[in-house]
């Protein structure tokens, strides 16, 4: 280890885990309302941004405008997506629905690829790339305190996470659609009979996932620029999802920020095949989750009933 | 389905009822198919050897996972990952120890099978989404280990360079003859697969996959049959790996990735789960998609000169899945189950059922 590099990787580490846990719950929105686990979600997430660069860069509309429009056009995408795709897979087996939300994926990238190409765009930046927040931490090495570095997009970006995330949960906890949904995610029939129009819940969920990945894939193309392999975030948000829950809001940024803390701090080894490992640590994490705790930290157990 | 048989046609043995092949005439038809796509070089072009060549190892790759996914109820999506490993060890073994390619191919297969069963060890605690989230694994962390350990014998991302096989001085560097070797294989394999699926294993795996707890209770051991069932997936997977690798001669960490899984699994629902013939209808109908893409790919730039050069590569993924989509909607059991949906409607005409 490098010891005077760890606080530095550990915090870098810890706000990139902020567009994880924000693309981690996206995934849980869909997840918690119709036991659907969208593979599609970092191809939603491009598009999101894609959009934006489109109205932004090409048509000059002034940022905030371009980010609205796209939020819009994104959440009708979600819905487009429930009615047309997902709605005649109810009552369908596992495999069937998961095959779906893959074929999704494999269509958006290609819409993606034919629609805006495949080279590198330049985003427009909203936060200054220059002064980056400097932090004296209260280690000290070799009598010199270890100052951190954070970039002003990846901590904004962070901030921006961790604020959609509790939105969210608080819209889940507090809000009358917010226990509608909870509800239809314990028993679609059961919902059904107490007067819950679960269409509609499943509409409202796929939309505002199609806006929270907008909002990860916004963050993401201001800090690393925007190109097609914007959407590899959501593989490392899939194991974020596991470890956090799969049904927990909470979970979300917990597991977000473990899975980028995790990668931050492997990076800081001196041991070069132990540094190049942090690309697959969310799947080492994912392992280990699945065989100590497969509902992950904040999951429900479920007990399987003959 | 299956009881519905020609009038007059009765069994008179155990060994008739058991028979896959029922009628002189269907064995005549399947020797002529057989001895057509043999002598296909002979009269065909190259191109559509090599594709012949490229379909067949795709078939093999997804009969493995049919016997995983179909039968087995397990979905994987570290299919291609376990290429990759089959794919690495022959290419090894040919490189660096100079052994014949046709002894490499079962080891290829058998180490290939053994790492099938390590990230198949979940399987036991986990299933549905979460199996597919360890298999992912699998496939991140072995194309990962290409590409990072001993880099001296693996040569790290750029990958492998293989050599042609050869036996007894004949040199299978063409598609035209390397065809010869994956037909070979190819049929191997379906009367494998064909046997497992109506073995006492088969039906233990599908006892899995209709309602686990319930074969649990029969007395079937969940234990064993899933691991059996990754150790054959991943066998079949090495088999193609290695194949694979040593028709295109070069190997590395992305030659096999995370959307071929996803095309083997589409394949596998494209042709029918469950079924013997489902994985070669599958892998022949995409493999063809995927083509047509690439052929109707200059067509479609010259129609629409705005889009981008990449169109062709995303004709691919686009056709492909649209393709899926459509299936999954309109026939998720596939186009095995609307061949033998055919075969009944020809056996009861002129009457509708």
């Amino acid at each position: 280890m490098n010891w005077q590099l760890v606080p530095q990787f550990a915090i870098t580490g810890l706000l990139a885990g902020g567009p994880i846990a924000l693309t981690a719950l996206g995934l849980v929105l869909i997840f918690k309302s119709s036991y659907i686990f969208n593979f599609a979600q970092g191809q939603l997430l491009l598009m999101g941004a894609l959009l934006t660069w489109w109205f932004a860069v090409e048509h000059g509309l002034p940022l905030w405008m371009a980010i609205l429009l796209a939020l819009f056009l994104s959440a009708l995408l979600g819905l487009a997506i429930e009615r047309l795709a997902l709605r005649p897979m109810t009552g369908q087996p596992l495999l069937s629905i998961i095959l779906m939300t893959l074929a999704l994926s494999q269509v958006l990238q290609g819409l993606a690829l034919l629609l805006f190409g495949a080279t590198q765009r330049n985003f427009p930046q909203m936060f200054s790339a220059a002064n980056p927040y400097r932090i004296t931490t209260p280690f000290v090495y070799n009598d010199r305190p270890i100052v951190v570095i954070l970039k002003q997009n990846l901590t904004w970006s962070f901030v921006v996470a961790v604020l959609g995330v509790l939105v969210i949960g608080a819209f889940f906890r507090f809000t009358k659609t917010g226990l509608a949904m909870r509800g239809t995610s314990e028993d679609h029939e059961l919902a059904q009979s107490i007067g819950l129009s679960i269409h509609r819940i499943f509409g409202l969920s796929w939309a505002l996932a199609g806006v929270v990945a907008t909002v990860g894939g916004i963050l993401l193309a201001t800090s690393s620029g925007l190109d097609l392999s914007l959407s590899v975030v959501v593989l490392a948000a899939f194991p974020a999802v596991l470890l956090g829950g799969l049904e927990s809001i909470p979970g979300t940024i917990v597991g977000g920020l473990l899975i980028g803390l995790s990668q931050g701090l492997v990076s800081a080894s001196k041991v070069s095949i132990v540094r190049n490992a942090a690309e697959i640590m969310p799947y080492i994490v994912l392992l280990i989750v699945l065989v100590f705790r497969p509902e992950g930290l904040f999951g429900q157990k479920r007990i399987e009933r003959i | 389905m299956a009881i519905l048989r020609p009038a007059g046609e009765f069994d008179t043995g155990y060994a008739r009822d058991m028979a896959t092949i029922r009628r002189p005439w269907q064995w005549w038809l399947l020797l002529a198919f057989i001895l057509a796509l043999y002598t296909l070089p002979f009269y065909a072009g190259q191109s559509l050897v090599s594709l012949v060549n490229r379909i067949g190892i795709t078939i093999i790759a997804v009969q493995g996972l049919n016997l995983l996914t179909g039968y087995t109820g397990q979905i994987s999506l570290g299919q291609a990952a376990f290429m990759t490993t089959g794919g690495y060890i022959s290419a090894l073994l040919v490189n660096n120890l100079g052994w014949s390619f046709f002894a490499a191919l079962p080891v290829a297969a058998m180490g290939a099978g053994i790492v099938g069963l390590l990230f198949g060890l979940p399987s036991l605690r986990v299933k549905g989404f979460y199996l597919v989230m360890a298999t992912l694994a699998a496939q991140f962390i072995i194309p990962w280990f290409t590409r990072n350990a001993f880099p001296d014998v693996l040569n790290g991302a750029q990958g492998l360079n293989v050599q042609v096989p050869i036996l007894l001085g004949l040199e299978f560097n063409r598609p035209q003859r390397y065809i010869y070797i994956t037909l070979t294989v190819l049929i191997l394999t379906t009367i494998v697969a064909h046997n497992v699926s109506r073995s006492r294993l088969g039906r233990a795996f599908v006892a899995i996959r209709d309602n686990d707890l319930a074969a649990e209770v029969l007395g079937v051991n969940l234990f064993k049959h899933k691991l059996q069932a990754f150790f054959l997936a991943a066998v079949y997977a090495g088999v193609a790996g290695a194949l694979a690798a040593h028709n295109i001669r070069h190997l590395n960490s992305e030659t096999f990735n995370l959307t071929d899984s996803v095309f083997y699994l589409g394949m596998l629902v494209v042709g029918g789960l469950g079924s013997s013939l489902g994985p070669i209808f599958g892998a022949i109908i995409v493999e063809l998609l995927i083509e047509g893409a690439t052929l109707f790919g200059p067509f479609f730039i010259r129609t629409f000169p705005s889009t981008a050069a990449g169109a062709v590569q995303a004709l691919r993924p686009l056709f492909f899945g649209t393709a899926l989509m459509l299936f999954l909607i309109f026939e998720p059991r596939g186009l095995a189950h609307r061949w033998y949906l055919l075969k009944a409607a020809w056996r009861l005409r002129p009457f509708s059922h």
